[in-house]
């Protein structure tokens, strides 16, 4: 029952804080922070200290994995699922930062939230995700992963409409929810698929959505095909499709942008460090069953790459501080599927670490700056923030230098790895958009830092009467990412640099973990190739240097310049106006004209209801006439249908 | 006597009793019209009963003597009631069942 407790405590949380706030909204109370806060950051840093006593001898080197039978979940003929929980290093990884970032944030939001009218509502749903998401992470089957996933996407909801009495706000939680249902629909289907492969030729009490179970199946779907296409395949590819909606890739990335209307905290937790990733480490769940669609995994690498440039291209025109980073988080997650897709599952797991702490620091520390700017997210009206920031300018430069893949921060490492799979396994092509995109990075992210920290002063007089550095439960939570953003490369450190590639080896993920660890290549080649990207990201953050160091006159001036380029990457490739008008606009026009109007109105409530209504009131006033209350009359009927039926007898 | 002449009037008893039941609009009438059905139905089954010697005739007959006589305490009592109600007897009086669309 050890594992089952880690998912318990912060479900009891959200009980408890549900409980409370709904109770005083009722009674018109005011909501007891005090108690909201023990119960909100309490239990889920009492979760992570359950999961690092469970996972400490996994990281210690422990390989079998640790299986919890909770209860029979369904069972329907030969059908049966279990509800079960399942701990291996890689859902000891996913559980440690889920647990671990996720406390972080929950103290940080303490600060952040004060005075909200929502506070207990918004602990409440706080620790629900942490609830949903860990089942994602500890299911031991497809199903209870769809579970936690579907679970993730509600709170998902929940967070980004958290101020629906702003419209805008409430309808970008709509739009989260309804594109993650178009990628929710592929998932579903890839299940179904799955299902009626391994349902018939399943014994009496195999559990087939099992992961172990699917394991030792694979020999079978293999072989097996789905219509005309390759089971593996098109399995894969609809759990792709699920991916891609969830973890924000082309084409469903749109909602995620938009998600940023959610308060600072969920985007660092949701939005960036753990919902988003839950494609990958899906992916890397079932490692064994990619790993025979080659097909698939080209068709991720390619989404992957093209995620990752498209992403960066579009970041480096924002002036909002969350979108510059929400785009960012949209292209490191690219990175993440490209090394998925090219096989080199450990490193997409590692960089989903590494991303979690820089970019959940990242997040925390524009929340911070916000904060500090009484809600401001403009960095057109910031500049020159370091005086008044300093812890946060500290550690969202360490951060900053992480994700821009300067040596020795960790996204050096788990970058490099990707791009150096890239080039390994034979995709030069897309380590030549990877490292387009990490040039972009560098540039973006350095542009964002020098415009809100350095430089001139551009905010408004009013704002600058407020500025302050945030209390001290928040800059915790900034320092201990920023550190572990710094070290954290060093759990991979790779061989060519003296290292062990420690994290690869010990996730040991995917059939061809053994060759991932590259005989193949020179060493040298390695080596050139980290040059080369190192000197990109280089070249990158002078240019953003020497670019907007002095202020926005200069860019906006070469802005003007290049105006059909900048209005196209300003406006995001008109991707939202072109989903709107092939997708949005014909749904509204086919429900408001036909569905509506005529099935709905005509068809529906006028044929189908008052019509079969009227033509039953008819009928019945014609058969009322046989009840005339003669009781002789009756009689004789009786009479008559005794005489048929005895007729029917005995002619029969 | 053969059986046909027991079965005969057998017969002609439970035809006068239904057409009297069909017919008749007199309350009082159709329940003794029901009685004459019930009669003939009985003379049938003794007939039927001394004719194969099997006592499950008479016993089924015996049956019927009570059901008459329980039926005709019931009926009698709700002809009373009906005759107090609407000083008749008369079954064209009785519609309040009747349809209010119809007819």
């Amino acid at each position: 029952m050890v594992l089952a407790w880690i998912i318990l405590l912060p479900l009891l949380g959200a009980l408890i804080n549900g409980y409370h706030a709904l109770s005083c909204r009722l009674r018109q109370q005011k909501v007891i922070h005090g108690m909201v806060n023990f119960v909100g950051v309490g239990l889920p840093f009492v979760a992570f200290l359950i999961a690092l006593s469970q996972g400490i001898p996994f990281i210690l080197g422990a390989e079998e994995p640790i299986r919890e039978n909770l209860f029979s979940w369904i069972s329907v003929g030969s059908l049966h699922i279990e509800a079960g929980l399942y701990l291996d290093r890689l859902s000891t990884l996913m559980v440690l930062i889920i647990t671990g970032v996720g406390t972080l944030i929950h103290l940080y939001s303490i600060g952040y939230m004060k005075g909200d009218s929502g506070y207990a509502k918004y602990f409440a749903y706080l620790n629900l995700f942490l609830t949903s998401m860990l089942i994602l992470v500890l299911g031991d089957n497809l199903l209870l992963l769809f579970l936690g996933w579907e679970g993730v996407g509600l709170c998902s909801y929940l967070l980004i409409g958290f101020w629906f009495e702003d419209k805008a706000k409430a309808q970008a939680g709509k739009k989260a929810f309804i594109v993650n249902r178009i990628g929710d629909v592929g998932f579903l289907l890839g299940i179904f698929a799955l299902g009626v492969l391994l349902l018939p030729g399943a014994g009496e009490n195999a559990v087939i959505f099992n992961f172990e179970y699917i394991e030792s199946q694979i020999g079978l779907i293999t072989v097996s095909k789905v219509f005309w296409l390759s089971a593996p395949f098109i399995i894969t590819l609809f759990l792709f499709v699920g991916a891609t909606g969830k973890s924000a890739q082309i084409p469903l990335y749109v909602w995620l942008p938009d998600a940023m209307a959610g308060p600072t905290p969920v985007s660092a937790l949701i939005h960036a460090a753990t919902m988003v990733t839950a494609g990958v480490y899906m992916i890397a769940r079932m490692d064994f069953l990619f790993d025979v669609a080659p097909e698939t995994l080209h068709i991720i690498a390619i989404i992957g790459a093209s995620t990752a440039l498209f992403a960066a291209l579009i970041a480096m025109v924002q002036t909002d501080i969350k979108k510059v980073l929400a785009y960012s988080t949209v292209s490191q997650l690219g990175y993440m599927f490209l090394a998925m897709g090219v096989g080199a599952y450990a490193y997409g797991v590692f960089h989903l670490m590494t991303h979690a702490f820089f970019k959940a620091c990242l997040f925390l520390g524009s929340g911070s700056v916000i904060h500090a700017m009484s809600g401001e997210q403009d960095i057109r009206k910031m500049g020159g923030l370091k005086k008044a920031l300093p812890i946060t300018s500290m550690t969202f430069l360490i951060a900053t230098m992480t994700i821009a893949g300067l040596p020795p921060f960790a996204a050096f490492f788990s970058k490099d790895h990707i791009l150096w799979k890239t080039y390994s396994h034979g995709h030069p092509i897309l380590w030549v958009m990877g490292l387009l995109a990490a040039f972009g990075t560098a540039f973006y992210m350095f542009r964002l830092y020098i415009l809100t920290f350095t430089g001139k002063s551009r905010v408004s007089e009013e704002a600058k009467a407020h500025l302050h550095e945030s209390p001290f439960n928040m800059t915790f939570a900034l320092i201990v990412l920023a550190v572990l953003s710094a070290v954290a490369g060093f759990l991979g450190l790779p061989e060519v640099l003296g290292g062990h590639d420690w994290i690869a080896h010990w996730l040991h993920l995917g059939s061809n973990a053994a060759e991932a660890h590259g005989a193949s290549h020179s060493h040298t080649m390695e080596l050139l190739l980290m040059g080369v990207s190192v000197a990109v990201a280089t070249f990158a953050i002078l240019l953003a240097f020497v670019l907007y160091r002095n202020g926005l006159e200069g860019p906006n001036k070469r802005a003007r310049a290049m105006r059909p380029l900048h209005n196209l990457l300003t406006n995001k490739f008109y991707v939202d106006e072109i989903y709107d008008a092939c997708v949005v606009r014909p749904i509204y026009y086919l429900s408001q004209s036909i569905l509506f109007t005529v099935i709905d109105r005509k068809l529906i409530d006028e044929v189908l209801v008052n019509r079969s209504g009227r033509f039953l009131a008819w009928l019945g006033s014609c058969v009322s006439r046989i009840q005339n209350g003669f009781v002789n009359r009756y009689a004789f009927c009786f009479l008559l249908a005794f005489a048929l039926m005895l007729g029917i007898w005995v002619f029969n | 006597m053969s059986i046909t002449h027991y079965l005969t009037l057998a017969i002609a008893l439970f035809s006068i009793g239904l057409i009297g039941v069909v017919l008749r609009r007199n309350l009082l009438v159709a329940f003794m019209s029901i009685e004459l059905m019930l009669n003939g139905a009985n003379l049938s089954f003794i007939a039927f009963s001394r004719y194969l010697g099997d006592m499950q005739g008479q016993m089924a007959a015996f049956f019927i003597v009570i059901l008459a006589a329980a039926e005709a305490a019931v009926g009698l009592a709700i002809i009373v009631l009906l005759f107090r109600r609407q000083g008749s007897v008369q079954s064209s009086v009785f519609q309040n069942l009747k349809d209010k669309v119809g007819v």
